[in-house]
């Protein structure tokens, strides 16, 4: 199997590696850098809970291969909240609103919000929407995601939710 | 903390989660997390053929393979005795073996296992190995089972198991014969796949004589070291299992299965860690499956709609190596119970066929809830009264408990006719039946189902492996609150939930109790998450160890400060006596004291502050509800369209509303799957059809409606009045939308209920119902 040399930086750390060809970048950085803060759930693109950010844009990690992340800037769950801890936007709304139980496919959901929301943009609830078709949640029920949706496209929460 | 402030009860409230910011900032530890030196990947070889011997296993070829460190067969297994067990410790009935022993009996039946550096050269090398398998015609069907060879040569049929009576009994059958209506309904529920995002997963690590480490992904730790001590022959002093993170379980994950047994015995006899990651393809086809059952109810009701008796004949496929042969007779002692039903009689028979074994699934007796609440609306339609007003006749009211139904249970604070009644408060069904009489004659076809259950939830005590649960807690010497519980969460927020318990009861802040749970060396035996036992049970433990220490600090503090203890209160961890607030000191200085100055204690008195208590409550504690689900089927397309799903359910006294809320909406997620989606088929070959996500489908976003909650909270009986809640969605929903469904295409006669209700199914349904009309 065909090894290569690639850098890139992950979550703002550069990082120099050779991988095999057939490496995904989910396997890589999971096992080969140790950001395990991105989950392979399905391994066939379908659940979107490796999404990961390449250059700003929501990828699925499990579908695109470490060389193709070469000289590129990944974003990880693990590099979202600042420096002293304090939660993303896209965090605090999955937390206010219970978005997450087991927490398993979070980070995918985190991240292909976060994405949406770079660089100071406002998506719309549709926007959102659109993009947590391509999740899976087993726990939730997707509840306390569409609250964190709407909280987070700036929208207010609907009545006649909790009788 | 100034003590002016109005002490936060935290019991009741929307707590944030104490899990979240770990899990959302990706510094969760899921099994496939958890790194170790040493450490090397297990793949299986599995059997691609349903049923058939073994002529051959060429492993040269993989062997020789660089990375690869060693293959083993079941004979190599095979050294290491392993007895399987239920999850209620009685032997496994199949001739179960960690690798097929000559024999495969299912596609994904594991053959062999391979060990190598990593995952990528482990798969390399199965895929090397050269299995050839005499093939042999399967048995896949509940029918095939029933004439076909024998799944397991050697034993005597494919029957595991029979309760109940084959023909109905006379007494049932002569009521029958005399009732005004009688009204059958038959059920053919599909096969489903658990799905828990993070599949099963597995670490062990032998770290010296009868030091063995295992990681899992699990629903109780301490449980899973009972039990590999049990089938294993290990001490259980010797064996520690941990597991931080689990991503979902919904009853997959009860109990270590063939998978990570094999890892347990190959890192004992390899004498290196092992890991053993399932991926998606495995978890769909050969983890255990769900559900796979057939059943018909026929029921007799007096001319008001009274019921008057019923027989309820189930068969299950449990599939070539189930998690326990079963029959599923929870399917039969659950039917009636809610219900003034005078006499009932039932046959239940469960099948081994050539497919994945079956295992436990959120809410594993459902199917009772389903035939009889479809089968109440049938009925409602055939007599000509409102589905509502059949519920209302037969409902076990207030007033008629405590009643002892079949199966010698006793119902003494059940509440699904009140719960049933909040909800009609809280729907309009008048206006919504003019709304569809309306839209019928515009061709659109609007339904309602209503439906009311209950749900044994917190059993402990009345059998194997459940007995109640452990709260030990401390009060550090910063005055800080930690808490060690047998409770453990796969999405069930207990870290919260028993911290709110704590800190209300103990009189201190939510923020200053951390709960530590997961790890077979800490705390005390339990059997952790199953049948919603956990918010009841461990909430309890958690509820009276807390008193059990705010009663020790303060005798500490009347002792101190030279008053009465009742005199005594704890609010935002500062002490308050009565009339003297001058007086009022931090827990810090009062676990100080108890932790280092033993000569100012209460004379006799142990120091520290620390409280344990195990909770056993009553054998059975119920859950009741009632659930309204309205839908559009577009009968065009069979597409089924929810527009509004309303809850009202009884769980009790209430920790936490959002995570209450949480666990009905998955619950109910997964029940609008199991209706519309989701499938795990055989052909008839025994190959399964579904294995990946692309062709399971899972309930996404879409799919699934805003759902409405109405709480009716009666405190049960036990401590602190919780009644638990986390498989009732699961339970309930089936029957709602599928009510809501056949309400919608009554005109176009009874709907059939062969599970998923595919928009193909249903448009089958609708083209032959016209059909029939135009041939008429």
């Amino acid at each position: 199997m065909s090894e290569h040399r690639i850098e890139l930086t992950v979550n703002g750390h550069r990082h120099s590696a050779s991988v095999e060809a057939r490496t995904t970048l989910g396997e890589f950085l999971r096992e080969g850098l140790g950001y395990t803060g991105t989950h392979l759930a399905c391994e066939h693109g379908v659940c979107g809970a490796c999404t990961v950010m390449v250059e700003g844009k929501a990828v699925r990690s499990c579908l695109m291969l470490a060389v193709q992340a070469d000289n590129c800037a990944v974003t990880t769950v693990e590099g979202l909240a600042d420096a002293d801890g304090t939660l993303h936007p896209v965090q605090q709304a999955m937390r206010d609103n219970y978005g997450l139980q087991c927490g398993f496919c979070t980070p995918g959901v985190v991240i292909t919000f976060a994405a949406l929301s770079a660089n100071g943009a406002k998506p719309s609830v549709a926007e959102l929407e659109a993009a947590m078709s391509g999740h899976i949640c087993r726990c939730t029920g997707y509840q306390g995601i569409r609250r964190a949706i709407r909280q987070i496209a700036g929208v207010a929460q609907p009545a006649g939710e909790h009788a | 903390m100034n003590a002016s402030v109005p002490f936060r009860r935290m019991i009741g409230e929307r707590a944030p989660r104490k899990e979240d910011a770990r899990l959302l900032t990706g510094r969760g530890q899921y099994t496939d997390d958890v790194r170790m030196p040493g450490l090397l990947h297990c793949v299986f070889v599995r059997s691609p053929a349903a049923r058939g011997r073994i002529v051959s296993l060429n492993l040269d070829a993989a062997r020789a393979l660089p990375g690869v460190q060693a293959i083993y067969t079941h004979e190599d297994l095979s050294v290491v005795p392993v007895q399987f067990m239920t999850y209620f410790f009685t032997p496994i009935a199949s001739p179960i073996s960690l690798l097929a022993n000559g024999r495969v009996a299912c596609v994904g039946d594991p053959v062999a296992m391979v060990i190598a550096e990593s995952r990528a050269i482990a798969e390399d090398a199965a895929g090397l190995v050269e299995l050839e398998i005499a093939e042999e015609d399967p048995v896949v069907t509940i029918t095939d089972a029933q004439t076909g060879a024998l799944v397991h040569p050697g034993t005597e049929s494919n029957c595991t198991q029979e309760m109940g009576a084959a023909e109905i009994p006379e007494a049932v059958q002569a009521i029958l014969d005399k009732a005004a209506h009688v009204v059958t309904q038959r059920i053919d529920h599909q096969r489903i796949a658990q799905s828990p995002m993070e599949a099963r997963g597995c670490v062990a690590s032998f770290d010296g004589a009868e030091e063995l480490l295992i990681h899992i992904s699990c629903q109780s730790p301490h449980f899973v070291a009972r039990y590999v001590s049990t089938v294993l022959g290990v001490p259980q002093e010797a064996i520690r299992v941990i597991a931080k993170d689990v991503g979902g379980a919904f009853g997959l994950k009860n109990m270590p299965w063939r998978e990570e047994m094999a890892v347990i015995v190959a890192a004992k006899l390899f004498k290196r860690p092992l890991k053993w990651i399932e991926d998606r393809f495995e978890s769909l086809t050969a983890s255990s499956h769900a559900r796979e059952q057939e059943i018909t109810l026929t029921a007799g009701f007096d001319a008001e709609g009274r019921l008057l008796a019923a027989h309820g004949d189930c068969s299950i496929n449990n599939g070539a190596w189930p998690m326990g042969e079963d029959c599923n007779i929870a399917v039969h002692m659950f039917m009636w119970p809610a219900y003034k039903m005078p006499a009932y009689s039932f046959h239940t028979r469960g099948w081994y066929t050539n497919t994945m074994g079956l295992g436990g699934y959120r809410g594993p007796w459902a199917l009772e809830s389903l035939i009889r609440e479809t089968l109440l609306d049938k009925a409602a339609r055939q007599i000509g009264i409102d589905p509502i007003e059949i519920r209302r006749r037969n409902l076990v009211t207030a007033a008629d408990q405590p009643m002892t139904t079949g199966f010698d249970l006793t119902v003494t604070d059940i509440t699904p006719y009140e719960c049933l009644e909040k909800l009609l408060a809280n729907i309009d069904v008048p206006a919504f039946r003019k709304e569809q009489a309306e839209a019928r004659k515009q061709g659109r076809y609007l339904g309602l189902g209503i439906t009311t259950y209950i749900e044994p939830t917190a059993v402990a005590g009345i059998m194997t492996p459940l007995t109640g649960e452990t709260a030990q807690i401390r009060i550090e010497p910063t005055g800080k609150v930690s808490a060690v519980l047998t409770t453990h969460s796969q999405g069930h927020g207990t870290a919260t939930t028993m911290a709110q318990v704590i800190a209300d009861r103990l009189g201190v802040a939510y923020e200053d109790v951390t709960v530590f749970e997961g790890d077979s060396s800490a705390g005390s035996y339990s059997p952790g998450a199953g049948g919603s036992r956990q918010g009841v049970i461990g909430g309890g433990a958690s509820w009276r160890a807390a008193e059990l220490l705010a009663d020790k600090v303060k005798r500490i503090a009347a002792h101190l400060y030279n008053a009465s203890a009742e005199t005594i209160k704890i609010e935002n961890g500062m002490i308050h006596i009565e009339g003297a607030p001058e007086m009022s000191r931090s827990l810090r200085e009062v676990a100080e004291i108890a932790h280092g100055e033993p000569f100012r204690l209460p004379e006799g008195m142990e120091t520290g502050l620390e409280a344990q208590y195990r909770y056993q409550p009553p054998p059975m504690t119920f859950t009741s509800a009632a659930h309204a689900c309205f839908v559009e089927v577009d009968a065009d397309t069979g597409f089924v369209k929810i527009n509004r799903w309303i809850s009202s359910e009884d769980c009790g006294t209430i920790i936490n509303p959002g995570i209450v809320e949480g666990q009905i909406a998955g619950g109910l997620a997964q029940a609008i799957g199991q209706v519309l989606l989701e499938e795990m088929p055989y052909d008839g070959r025994g190959n399964p059809l579904a294995a990946t996500f692309k062709d399971y489908l899972m309930p996404a976003y879409t799919d699934i409606p805003d759902f409405e909650y109405l709480h009716a909270n009666t405190p049960s009986a036990t401590i602190g009045g919780m009644r638990g809640v986390g498989e009732g969605g699961a339970i309930i929903g089936p029957p709602t939308l599928a009510n809501a469904i056949s309400d919608a295409l009554a005109p176009f006669g009874e709907l059939e209920l062969a599970l998923p209700l595919s928009p193909s199914r249903l448009l089958a349904a609708i083209e032959g119902a016209e059909k029939r009309e135009t041939a008429a």
